[in-house]
């Protein structure tokens, strides 16, 4: 009998869960579409964004342009080790692009948001809440969906796919140093191979859409994990880290997804 | 930070976006906005080999077109191939010939044509006559077997 | 209290957090004008009242009138205009982090009215000399001791000359002089402005010296109310264990445990 009870107790405990994941999940989407609509507001909301652009996006250039340079050298060297067993070393241009625009720089990109801007939005959010500044907008009478959120959520939008650009020309470029001065490939194959190769709308454009829709969800979940925190030290730290976590993981998920909807029937 | 300060990073930010975006239109992927328009073009084969669509059509190496589609002629019981030509190679011949070719040893299939001697040009909608298959590996050796037999 | 001026009538109201009651039949009326104080062990939902006067949290039962207006059930926008006649004075001050003491003062008058800059300026000097604080004008809410943020807190939440300021906590975590000014500034404030003031504290003797009319709350009743005389000779023993700080009383000293010398021997 007692293993009967604590078998209906498992399935509750499922049920309550899968509920309030539903929950979560419907509070997210209330919130990302409030914020989103309540964005006409001009004057005072565009100096709002422009700052919120500075913190995510301008914030973050450092570190994708560092990783984007250091990733195109390693392509480039790998590439071309690679290559040169095939007589096909001229095109190591074609592969660097290739690899960049179509796949890590969208990916790579977003990865190092999630982890550099992401997490600085659920904190800075959580610690809001935590001191009682959300509620105390909400009293003075402003919505802090439309103050402090929506703001955010278009900054990212505008960041993800300008840092996941210059990810790919700064990566493009740093193959181009490994392999012209370096390893000895002639400047005009690496650059006209790749431009044959490299197709504006079906690389150059589905990365960018990649990136776009990476800003929105590391974006939407950031905010909502700093919105549901808990406020209490432990509780922003827990939820900087599903952001990090839940960010990588839906990324690396869509990525697939726009992937084969996109690369797929080749 | 000063407002100022920060207005002035983000807007060099945004520029660097748009640099970013010129570059990779440009220098990466070589496009050239040549989208002027194009025609349609049709061709039938016995075996297209490898051809794939997006297969560059070419004339005298030099692209003129893409191959935008390919299927069944249900009458005709063989291939047939869709061709978009650029609207600025108004000159093809209505007796060019169109062939099936492997760039490099390895390389995919792509259509090289051949422009004849008529005066009447193709238009959009026409019909290429004169094509030659793609060349097969297997037929090739069938080919070649069958004359060392008859040797 | 036959007074039939309430500002706010709070009646029946019932809510519950999970499984524990919070309020299981709450009767108070708050008279315009005058300094009202809810106070009680920690836990007995005093900050819970706070909210849901305020708008922030739906009851499960009974409701809360604000002028004669229900609160529950008013639309987003009512409700935010409701809170516009309102101010409130968050227990951890809650200035905006990124603000200085002006703009943290100036925000409510910016978003809320058309006033030109220059009459927004002196209204926020104005309101930060009532305070005591003109001269930190200029810093930033990390350059201001507790008992200064609350201060400027407190010079934000009149910024709008509201009917009704709300102080939740005022008096923790004081030192004596800090305690003084604060005493002194929500009685003056209460005299010369006009508004009804309604404080949610247990600090006995600050609160009973300038309260008007007191209520004490515990295990979700309401178990006295009355002028702070009227509270002091109260015939009720858990009244005078709160009162007056007697460590053993209705709420016991010792935590429920087994038989002391059972469980030594044991």
């Amino acid at each position: 009998m007692n293993y009967i009870d604590k078998l209906f107790d498992f399935l509750a405990l499922l049920g309550h869960a899968g509920i309030s994941k539903l929950a979560g999940l419907g509070r997210a989407a209330i919130i990302l579409g409030y914020a989103l609509v309540a964005w006409p507001q001009p004057k005072s909301n565009f100096k709002l964004v422009v700052k919120q652009l500075y913190n995510v996006g301008v914030k973050s250039l450092l570190i994708v342009a560092v990783s984007g340079l250091f990733i195109g050298m390693v392509l480039g060297l790998q590439g071309y080790t690679i290559l040169v067993d095939f007589g096909s070393e001229q095109s190591v241009g074609q592969m660097v692009a290739l690899s960049l625009v179509r796949e890590l720089a969208p990916v790579v990109t977003a990865l190092l948001f999630a982890g550099r801007a992401g997490s600085a939005l659920t904190a800075e959010i959580g610690l809001m809440k935590a001191t009682e500044q959300l509620a105390s907008l909400e009293m003075i009478g402003v919505d802090p969906l439309r103050r402090i959120v929506a703001p955010r959520l278009w900054a990212g939008f505008i960041s993800m796919p300008i840092l996941s650009m210059i990810f790919a020309v700064v990566g493009v470029y740093g193959g181009a140093l490994v392999s012209i001065e370096w390893l000895g490939v002639y400047s005009g194959a690496y650059w006209s191979v790749m431009q044959g190769a490299v197709d504006f709308y079906d690389d150059v454009l589905n990365g960018v859409i990649k990136a776009v829709v990476f800003g929105i969800a590391v974006t939407w979940i950031a905010l909502y994990q700093g919105l549901e925190s808990i406020p209490t030290s432990e509780g922003i730290s827990q939820s900087t880290t599903r952001t990090v976590v839940y960010s990588s993981l839906i990324i690396l998920g869509l990525d697939f997804v726009l992937t084969a909807l996109m690369f797929g029937d080749v | 930070m000063r407002t100022r300060t920060i207005e002035v990073l983000v807007g060099l930010f945004l520029i660097a976006g748009i640099v970013a975006a010129l570059g990779l239109a440009v220098s990466v992927s070589g496009y050239a906005g040549n989208k002027s328009g194009t025609y349609k073009v049709y061709a039938h084969f016995e075996n297209i080999g490898g051809l794939t669509k997006k297969a560059e059509v070419t004339l005298a190496g030099v692209q003129i077109g893409t191959v935008t589609d390919i299927g069944i002629d249900p009458d005709m019981l063989v291939a047939k191939v869709e061709m978009e030509i650029f609207s600025d190679v108004n000159y093809l011949s209505i007796d060019s010939s169109v062939q099936i070719l492997t760039a490099g040893l390895l390389g995919g299939k792509y259509i090289g044509l051949s422009v004849g001697a008529e005066d009447e040009v193709l238009v959009d909608g026409s019909v290429i006559e004169d094509s030659q298959s793609a060349l097969v590996l297997e037929e090739l050796i069938g080919k070649f077997l069958f004359d060392k037999v008859s040797d | 209290m036959t007074d039939t001026d309430n500002v706010i009538e709070i009646s029946h109201l019932a809510f519950s957090r999970g499984e524990r009651a919070i309020f299981k039949d709450i009767n108070i009326s708050i008279p315009r004008g005058k300094i009202t104080a809810v106070m009680g062990p920690s836990g007995s939902g005093k900050t819970t009242l706070l909210k849901m006067i305020g708008g922030q949290l739906t009851p499960d039962a009974g409701g809360v009138k604000v002028s004669g207006v229900p609160v529950a059930g008013r639309s987003r926008k009512a409700l935010f205009a409701m809170r516009k006649k309102m101010g409130m004075l968050f227990q951890s001050g809650a200035l905006f982090s990124d603000m200085s003491v002006f703009e943290n003062v100036a925000f409510p008058l910016q978003v809320n009215t058309d006033l030109e800059p220059s009459l927004i300026n002196s209204i926020v000097l104005m309101k930060l000399q009532a305070v005591g604080l003109r001269g930190a004008v200029d810093l930033m809410p990390s350059e201001l001791s507790g008992g200064m943020a609350r201060r400027v807190a407190l010079a934000r939440a009149i910024a709008l000359d509201p009917e009704i300021v709300m102080y939740d906590e005022p008096f923790a975590g004081q030192d004596p002089i800090g305690m003084g000014v604060l005493v002194t500034l929500i009685k003056k404030l209460n005299q010369s402005l006009g508004h009804t003031s309604v404080i949610i504290s247990h600090d006995i003797q600050e609160t009973l010296s300038i309260a008007d009319y007191i209520c004490i709350m515990a295990e979700g009743k309401i178990i006295a109310a009355g002028s702070a005389q009227q509270i002091r000779e109260s015939s009720s023993a858990q009244v005078q264990q709160f009162i007056n700080g007697h460590p053993d009383g209705p709420v016991p000293f010792h935590y429920p445990a087994e038989d002391y010398l059972a469980q030594l021997k044991g």
